[in-house]
């Protein structure tokens, strides 16, 4: 839920951000006894350490030892029937608790019921890969190396996925700059010309909205256009919009805008 | 010939004949240039409704192709990414002189809204560009109105000029 700010004369205030907001949280349930996931929970617990678990929004949450992951998924898929995967990925706390919680949402077709097991991995550890238990990890453990750089040990393929073989960094890192650090920015032009060809071709224009009215070297007003290069200080001529050259083309007819019917109404 | 002191090698200098086949050749170059079906985003929704029936590219002679080899004109539509970056410059590179490109919508042009580490800034950044398209998405109508600058571009050139060299490296 976003945080509700009173929007009558927002244009009139500036920018602040309140210091005291707290984000709301989804309420906790506890799991007691007679709860769907009692059993679960219980036989859970008897097999490994389990480091809290309670009901969020009627999914189950367990966390659990990272050194274990492998064993749990393992036995929540056989032994309590999540047999689907749903998704997995990391979360980015290096700079709240120096590492990434990694959390695994499956489902139960059988019993209609979602779990999510999360385990907290220090920064540079690997995590045991569950891709045996689950084919779909493999892909999405390929991707946690690519976004986060969290190795899973016993992995087949562990290469990135989304980013280039050679890319450096890891984006989705909460340190990594949203428009890239140096050698995103130079990336294509390292690649396919050579570093020495960054002088050539420029550093990227980062401003989307950036227009030149008077360059017209990169830019031309439509109706307006004028040599390229050509200096417009003094104001660019009206050009009309020309299909073709006056003089016409061989063979082709030319298009008589005076005789060319403009319909009402589409037919 | 030799009195009136013609340079054959300057522009106007040519003789009437050469300039006839020059239009001849542009001629037929202009009226066929065939495009390499380059869709990278959502723009290539719009590349291909131009194509289809309603606003009938074909009329122009554009025929899309599915190999850099036999096409002409390379509509760079949608946004391309770092990753993609060395291929369409591969692509490029396998046309065959004469050769020209247009870089279709926002992303095409400048990077559009995808202002991220994964996405180049521009596709001149890679190739040479020839004619940008704004819009995000362009309408067919715009390609089309590109088409035929494009064809105006063709025309006006020599046919037998020496090419600048198109690539960089
Ligand atoms: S310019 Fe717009 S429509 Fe075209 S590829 Fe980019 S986002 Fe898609």
């Amino acid at each position: 839920m976003r945080e509700y700010r009173p929007k009558k004369d927002v244009q009139k205030k500036s920018y602040y951000r309140d210091r005291f907001y707290v984000a709301p949280q989804v309420p906790r349930e506890k799991i007691e006894e007679g709860s769907r996931f009692f059993d679960d929970v219980k036989s859970l617990g008897s097999k490994f350490e389990v480091k809290d678990s309670y009901v969020e929004i009627n999914q189950l949450v367990v966390i659990v030892e990272s050194s274990s992951i492998f064993e749990v998924i393992g036995y929540m898929k056989n032994s309590l029937s999540y047999d689907i995967l749903n998704e997995m990925s990391a979360i980015d706390y290096v700079a709240k608790c120096g590492g990434f919680e990694i959390f695994y949402q499956m489902l139960s077709l059988s019993t209609t019921k979602r779990a999510r097991i999360k385990c907290f991995l220090k920064e540079g550890e690997a995590i045991e890969s569950v891709s045996s238990h689950f084919r779909c990890a493999d892909w999405s453990e390929r991707e946690m190396y690519d976004m986060f750089g969290i190795r899973a040990n016993n992995h087949p393929y562990m290469k990135r996925i989304l980013m280039p073989d050679d890319w450096e960094g890891h984006p989705l890192l909460k340190t990594y700059p949203l428009q890239g650090d140096e050698f995103a920015q130079w990336y294509e032009v390292d690649k396919i010309f050579g570093k020495e060809y960054r002088e050539v071709v420029g550093p990227e224009n980062r401003d989307g909205a950036m227009i030149d009215r008077y360059d017209t070297k990169r830019f031309s007003r439509i109706g307006h256009e004028v040599e390229y290069g050509a200096s417009i200080d003094l104001g660019e001529p009206d050009t009309n919009l020309k299909y073709q050259e006056e003089k016409g083309v061989f063979l082709i007819k030319k298009l008589k805008p005076e005789i060319s019917k403009e319909l009402e109404k589409r037919k | 010939m030799a009195q009136h002191q013609v340079n054959y090698t300057k522009d106007g200098g040519l003789p009437v004949m050469l300039t006839t086949v020059d239009h001849l050749i542009n001629w037929g170059r202009s009226n066929s240039m065939w495009f390499l079906t380059y869709g990278l985003a959502c723009c290539a929704i719009e590349m291909m409704a131009s194509g289809a029936s309603r606003y009938d590219f074909d009329r122009f002679g554009t025929i899309f192709r599915a190999s850099p080899r036999q096409a002409d004109v390379m509509v760079v539509a949608g946004t391309l990414t770092k990753k993609h970056a060395e291929f369409i410059r591969r692509l490029y590179d396998q046309m065959t002189e004469p050769k020209w490109v247009i870089s279709m919508g926002s992303c095409a042009n400048t990077g559009g809204m995808f202002n991220t580490y994964a996405t180049v800034q521009g596709v001149d950044r890679v190739i040479p560009v020839d004619i940008y398209l704004p819009g995000c998405a362009p309408r067919p109508e715009t390609l089309q109105y590109a088409a035929m600058l494009l064809q105006q571009k063709i025309r006006r050139e020599r046919a037998f000029k020496k090419l600048p060299k198109k690539r960089l490296v």
